[in-house]
């Protein structure tokens, strides 16, 4: 892993941050280079910022519910610049909200009370599945 | 010299009772309080056993449920429910674009418009939202921020329009900023204007609005942002000297302002340390009013709150379980003497919640008022040497604290305030300290039942949630359209005019030209749009 970076983003005008912060570190803590863009971000923004800093994943950060409209705009957003960049999804996000969010191209959610080794993993398997689709 | 309980007795005997039989439930007739001839009691300085003698005796505390949700008729909708249910109080949630002062047609409020509270644009829609409402009975809460001046202004236009003087409305503006920076993170403008709109709501409210809170001063964020108990009680006791210090700089007298000052705290579920965090709270604010702000009133050293149970302990697994969790968090609440209570949902780790959900919470507070009968004696806990100690220990730890700010500040715990956010001296540590718990979580060390611990029963069907559409959001537009369209285009740009200038100089007080353009149908998004300009944006420089 090493070497491999991280943007984290807060999309919307939701200010809860204290979960993208304790990520922020858990990530730092399992070795990756994690670059957090701050808070009220738009899904352009966010994918210019992870295209111009050639990560290798994007996550973000939702807990007001509007989830379903701006995930899948930071994946097209991203993929509209050229970018198979993976995106994961972390916050408050209702079970049947899964299904449509991994036809939109969301590569993962993580909901609350994932741990640090639940969310180490996922974005392990994440990237490993990036690497071998390129 | 009267004793402590002599001077406590005065008070009991002049306050109104409550016609209840004062006994427990095997017939054991009840004191109001417990003490001694010499030992602390409610309703005497330093208050530390509550504001009142009475307590709950006079009144229980207010059961104010906090609703929101979709447009302005589907809150009122609500509230309504809500009053027919019993609560006693309202308090409203605002949608984030609101929360931000931006209109439901802005971009950036794109899949946002009334999911996390209600949308409000326009006076129109507060009109809505309170509408066939006595707001000179009822009192309303409104949890708004980085907007609340114009939001404010809003609801004293509606209601006197709806015909009830601006002098009887009771209630609170959330209206406290600095916690914004430090914790909830809805701002707009920097700390030093948004402190000015802080400022001239105090001013406006002391000089015309004696029944209405004009800030409450909240704890809850920065405890669901991550800070420990003792964070919570040092941040929220130093942010309100900071705007005790904001109001004086601006020539107040203390005691003509002071009464009007309200807390806002979060009941946790370490149930102990909540209750001894609400008695230093309430020792450490007399003494400070009284020694370091030279208050003489007491109405200005006592500490009065609303309190609301812990959002971030309620967890999407097993949530039935999370009415358990709210009880408990509730009962620490009365046992620390609130003077209002929300108590949370148990789907609200998942969505905003059901009208079943939330009655179900409302319910908690009733079996807590009407069964148990803790409410019959003040304090209950006073005397313990286990909160008594625990009541010191977090007193010493908040005193520590606020030495470091009244050191950064250089004498001044409004500069204190204001460099600490600049510094990211707050955040830092509120960062830390999340972080510091989950580690405790993630080791197995601290458990949450069915999150780390107990997990059978995890995979059940999934309740049924309160669900928001797309098509709220088209509705609001379309509302906000049709205002645009009615109003008088020339008078909402003079008053947007006069909202410019009159932002420009620092001395002069905005509350007047903001109501003027509220009644002007200017929208939430136009009027903060002007002052942005002439006061500029906040942006905030994460730590990690």
């Amino acid at each position: 892993m090493a070497g491999e970076r991280i943007l984290i983003a807060k999309v919307g005008l939701d200010g809860h941050d204290r979960g993208i912060k304790v990520v922020a570190r858990i990530l730092r803590d399992a070795g990756y280079e994690v670059i957090y863009t701050g808070l009220f971000q738009t899904p352009a923004t966010v994918a210019a910022a992870a295209v111009d800093e050639d990560v290798d994943a994007i996550g973000l950060s939702m807990l007001s519910g509007a989830h379903m409209t701006l995930a899948p705009l930071v994946v097209q957003e991203t993929r509209a610049r050229g970018s198979e960049i993976p995106v994961i999804l972390g916050g408050i996000v209702p079970a049947a909200d899964l299904e449509p969010l991994r036809t939109a191209g969301i590569a993962a959610v993580l909901t609350p009370g994932a741990t640090a080794e639940q969310i180490v993993n996922e974005v392990r398997g994440v990237l490993d599945r990036a690497a071998a689709g390129r | 010299m009267a004793t402590n309980r002599e001077i406590w007795q005065r008070a009991y005997d002049g306050s109104p009772k409550r016609d209840v039989d004062h006994q427990t439930m095997s017939g054991i007739p009840l004191d109001a309080v417990y003490g001694t001839d010499g030992s602390e009691y409610p309703g005497v300085y330093p208050y530390t056993r509550g504001p009142y003698a009475s307590m709950y005796q006079s009144k229980l505390w207010t059961m104010r449920m906090f609703a929101g949700f979709g447009t302005a008729e589907d809150t009122n909708w609500r509230f309504k429910e809500i009053i027919k249910a019993g609560g006693t109080g309202l308090s409203t949630a605002f949608d984030m674009p609101t929360l931000l002062g931006i209109d439901s047609d802005d971009p950036m409020a794109l899949g946002e418009v009334g999911r996390c509270g209600v949308a409000i644009d326009t006076l129109a829609d507060m009109a809505d939202l309170y509408a066939g409402i006595d707001l000179g009975e009822i009192t309303t809460s409104m949890t708004i921020n980085s907007p609340a001046a114009v939001i404010f202004a809003m609801f004293v236009a509606q209601a006197e329009q709806a015909g009830t003087p601006r002098a009887r409305l009771g209630g609170t503006l959330q209206n406290d900023i600095l916690k914004e920076y430090q914790a909830q993170k809805e701002f707009v403008f920097p700390p030093r204007q948004s402190m000015r709109l802080v400022r001239d709501t105090i001013a406006f409210t002391a000089a015309e609005m004696p029944r209405w809170h004009s800030i409450s001063i909240s704890g809850y964020h920065i405890r669901e942002a991550g800070s420990t108990a003792v964070e919570e009680l040092a941040f929220t006791l130093a942010n309100g000297f900071a705007y005790v210090e904001l109001a004086l700089q601006a020539g107040l007298d203390v005691d003509a302002f002071a009464p009007r000052l309200s807390f806002f705290f979060n009941a946790h579920i370490d149930f102990f340390e909540e209750i001894a965090k609400y008695r230093a709270a309430r020792r450490i604010w007399a003494r400070w009013m009284k020694e370091r702000y030279g208050a003489t009133d007491a109405k200005s050293m006592q500490l009065r709150f609303h309190c609301q149970t812990a959002g971030v302990s309620l967890t999407a697994q097993q949530p039935e379980v999370n009415i358990v969790r709210t009880a408990i968090e509730a009962l620490a609440g009365v046992l620390g003497g609130a003077q209002s209570l929300h108590t949370n949902s148990m789907d609200e780790a998942l969505a905003l919640p059901t009208e079943k959900s939330a009655r179900i919470a409302l319910r908690t507070q009733q079996v807590i008022g009407f069964e148990t009968n803790v409410a019959h004696v003040a304090d209950p806990l006073g005397g313990s040497y286990y909160v008594e100690a625990l009541t010191e220990e977090m007193e010493r730890q908040a005193e520590a604290l606020f030495a470091e700010l009244d050191e950064m500040g250089g004498g001044s715990m409004l500069e204190g305030a204001i460099r600490g956010i600049e510094e990211n001296w707050f955040q830092g540590k509120i960062a830390d300290s999340a972080f510091e718990l989950e580690k405790r979580l993630n080791s197995g060390r601290r458990i949450t039942v069915g999150v780390n611990a107990f997990t059978e029963g995890n995979d059940e069907d999934q309740m049924e949630l309160l669900a928001i559409t797309d098509e709220d959001e088209l509705r609001q537009r379309k509302r906000l359209d049709q205002v645009r369209h009615d109003r008088d285009q020339q008078a909402v740009d003079a008053a947007l005019a006069r909202v410019a200038a009159d932002a420009r100089d620092p001395q002069v007080n905005l509350m007047p030209a903001l109501i003027d353009a509220v009644k002007a149908y200017a929208t939430l998004g136009e009027i903060m749009g002007t002052m942005e300009h002439e006061f500029g944006r906040h942006v905030e420089v994460p730590v990690i």
